[in-house]
């Protein structure tokens, strides 16, 4: 069993999600650190990327501050080599193809594989391009993680068998950011992708609050925030970190209170 | 290899979202590119309405002036709408027509490609709405009232640099939020197969004019093809047909904005590595850590830094040659066709001709030389002028 699927072990799952280098690298080390104590179970590390077209306003604003302020690929390399000393829940990297094509996608597999990043989500590649960077992963133990999408239909199946670690359900068309309403019909995604594979299902796309996190935990084995917990990075720059651990804590209640 | 490749570029890099909507699209266009009915359709709204065949006209004076290579110019920029946008234009949206979709969305860089949506969704009678950056708005104003006539509405971009490549995101967004009834007009030959295959297809009818236009004109095939290249849709219309033929250079004149040692220039060709963006793989103007480079030139329409991925195998097979222009060679390039032909030229198509003032002198006078003007230049009175220092008041 990977490290990633252990976090589903036994509990519903809380994955949250940072823009690496917003407001700056010592603060995305800090906040990973109280994400752990305060109850996330994965955190998805963002590598910032300069046309981010799966994502809305939110997390674009904070990819494009992150850069502003000098962030590299090398130098969140160097931060998840620190943190990873100090944290043990599983860490994936989510970025945009070009971010792993253009580093070099052995030499970057490689320098995940030696800070200790246990997986990779990454929204520009599908299953029909899935061979641009699984035998990369594989070699190196990384799970490659995919995505199914409202408008996945049949696809379910054959992206299920394929993924690696848990399986992103997106629940909603559209870009990343808070929803008032979700109505796509999740649990018959899950059930489809349960149907031919035991991988953890994780619904992500458009939660925010505690009681949305509760009742899609009913229906699967986990959650991702990523847009509600960057909004606030963004409001409070540097003092982030207090708001960001109150605003976890109450969902990693919700969630694993179930 | 997954679908849709040209040599090692191309591909569908797109997120989950959009798959079955492009596999549609793919299975419905392969039906449709055969189907009798839909040809006939298409055919006669290029010739009823679009004004094709555009004219292949010989530059006398041109040719005189510079003293090599007989020069043709392909009338691209007489067509309905003022480029050679509209064939895609009207290829797409009679397809998404189709194929039931009632709603079109689509990029634009200088203009030309939202006006030509707007236009065929007037037509058609399809709502319209268009993603321009917001440094586009301002340099383009007169394209932007004009599509805001045609019925469609017209978006500015205000993420990343403003210009081409965020329209791209934005109306890449704007179509993952809204599937069911709207159909990505992509203006050039790049994003996710199928759409630089079938943009190539439906701008294609360029060369296939040529070609026979020429044969009755020399009796012979040109020597050199030359196109301007942002995406590189008039170019790939302009090569196709010729690509076969190997005797025929093909030479594809890309953005140098300040100078492609500057870091103010849009020439991907000379300054790129290949990379994963925008739906495909491709040559793109990028950092070490593959972030999208900010690329400017003065011509909204060549403002972008990828290329579509059939020409970067045809460069990489050696097959096309590809060239910078600077700002400045494009601007005396415009001025001089004006002078020179009376035809004004896009500040796009310029490029071309800057790089035809070059060569053409170095060419025996029995040697034939097609530039394709892409696009007329009404649009880029306003700017170049204000390039020149002249202010004008509309």
């Amino acid at each position: 069993m990977t490290k990633i699927k252990e976090a589903f072990e036994n509990k519903k799952a809380f994955i949250a999600y940072l823009s690496a280098g917003d407001p700056d690298l010592e603060t995305t080390e800090k906040l990973i650190i109280e994400m752990e104590k305060n109850g996330v179970d994965l955190i998805e590390i963002g590598i910032p990327f300069s046309d981010p077209v799966a994502e809305g306003p939110v997390i674009q604003e904070a990819d494009l501050r992150a850069l502003k302020a000098g962030t590299t690929t090398e130098k969140i390399f160097d931060m998840v080599a620190r943190v990873r000393t100090k944290v043990n829940i599983p860490l994936v990297f989510l970025t945009y193809c070009n971010s792993v094509f253009g580093y070099g996608t052995e030499k970057f597999m490689a320098k995940c594989e030696e800070i200790g990043i246990d997986g990779l989500i990454v929204p520009d590649v599908p299953y029909e391009e899935r061979e641009e960077l699984a035998p990369f992963c594989e070699k190196h133990n990384i799970d490659l993680i995919a995505l199914v999408a409202p408008t996945s239909e049949d696809r379910v199946y054959k992206i299920a068998k394929a993924s690696r670690g848990f399986l992103y359900i997106v629940s909603s068309l559209g870009v990343t950011g808070v929803r008032e309403k979700i109505e796509t019909d999740i649990s018959g995604i899950i059930k489809a992708a349960k149907s031919v594979s035991d991988i953890p299902c994780a619904i992500g796309f458009g939660i925010s609050t505690p009681e949305q996190a509760r009742e899609l935990c009913k229906t699967s084995d986990g959650i991702i925030i990523g847009s509600a917990i960057v909004r606030i990075i963004g409001q409070y720059g540097k003092d982030c970190v207090k708001p960001v651990t109150e605003y976890v804590r109450s969902i990693a209640e919700s969630v694993h209170g179930i | 290899m997954s679908k849709g490749r040209f040599g090692i570029h191309g591909g569908q890099y797109i997120p989950e979202t959009l798959m079955n909507a492009v596999n549609d699209l793919e299975k419905e266009y392969e039906f449709y590119k055969n189907d009798e009915q839909f040809n006939k359709e298409l055919t006669a709204l290029y010739n009823e309405y679009a004004g094709r065949p555009s004219l292949l006209y010989y530059a006398e004076k041109m040719t005189k002036d510079l003293g090599g290579a007989k020069i043709y110019l392909k009338r691209e920029d007489l067509n309905h709408t003022g480029s050679h946008k509209i064939n895609n234009a009207l290829g797409q949206a009679l397809l998404a027509k189709k194929m039931g979709k009632t709603r079109l969305i689509a990029e634009t860089g200088a203009g030309q490609h939202g006006v030509a949506t707007a236009t065929v969704a007037a037509l058609l009678g399809m709502e319209c709405e268009i993603f321009m950056g917001k440094t586009d708005t301002e340099r383009q104003a007169l394209n932007v009232y004009r599509m805001e006539l045609l019925g469609a509405k017209v978006h500015p971009v205000t993420s990343g640099t403003q210009t081409l490549k965020d329209a791209v995101n934005e109306t890449f967004r704007e179509w993952v939020s809204r599937i069911d009834d709207t159909h990505y007009v992509i203006g050039s030959v790049m994003g996710p197969h199928p759409f630089p295959t079938m943009v190539r297809d439906f701008q294609a009818i360029i060369s296939r004019e040529i070609k026979a236009q020429i044969m009755e004109k020399e009796g012979r095939l040109p020597d050199a093809v030359l196109a301007c290249v942002g995406g590189g849709s008039n170019a790939i219309g302009a090569f196709y047909h010729f690509i076969e033929d190997k005797s025929v250079r093909l030479i594809g004149c890309e953005a140098a904005g300040l100078g492609v040692d500057r870091p103010e220039n849009a020439a991907t060709m000379a300054n790129g590595r290949v990379g994963i963006f925008h739906g495909m793989k491709s040559y793109f103007c990028q950092n070490e850590f593959g972030q999208i480079a900010p690329v400017y030139s003065i011509s909204a329409g060549l403002d972008y830094p990828g290329i579509g991925p059939e020409h970067s195998a045809l460069k990489d097979e050696g097959r096309a040659e590809y060239v910078a222009i600077t700002d400045e060679e494009a601007v005396n390039a415009f001025e001089y066709l004006s002078r020179t032909e009376g035809i004004i030229p896009a500040i796009e198509s310029s490029h071309a001709i800057a790089h035809a003032l070059k060569l053409a002198p170095t060419m025996d006078k029995d040697q034939i030389m097609v530039i394709n003007i892409s696009g007329r230049g009404d649009k880029d009175v306003a700017a170049i002028a204000r390039y020149r220092g002249v202010d004008i008041h509309d």
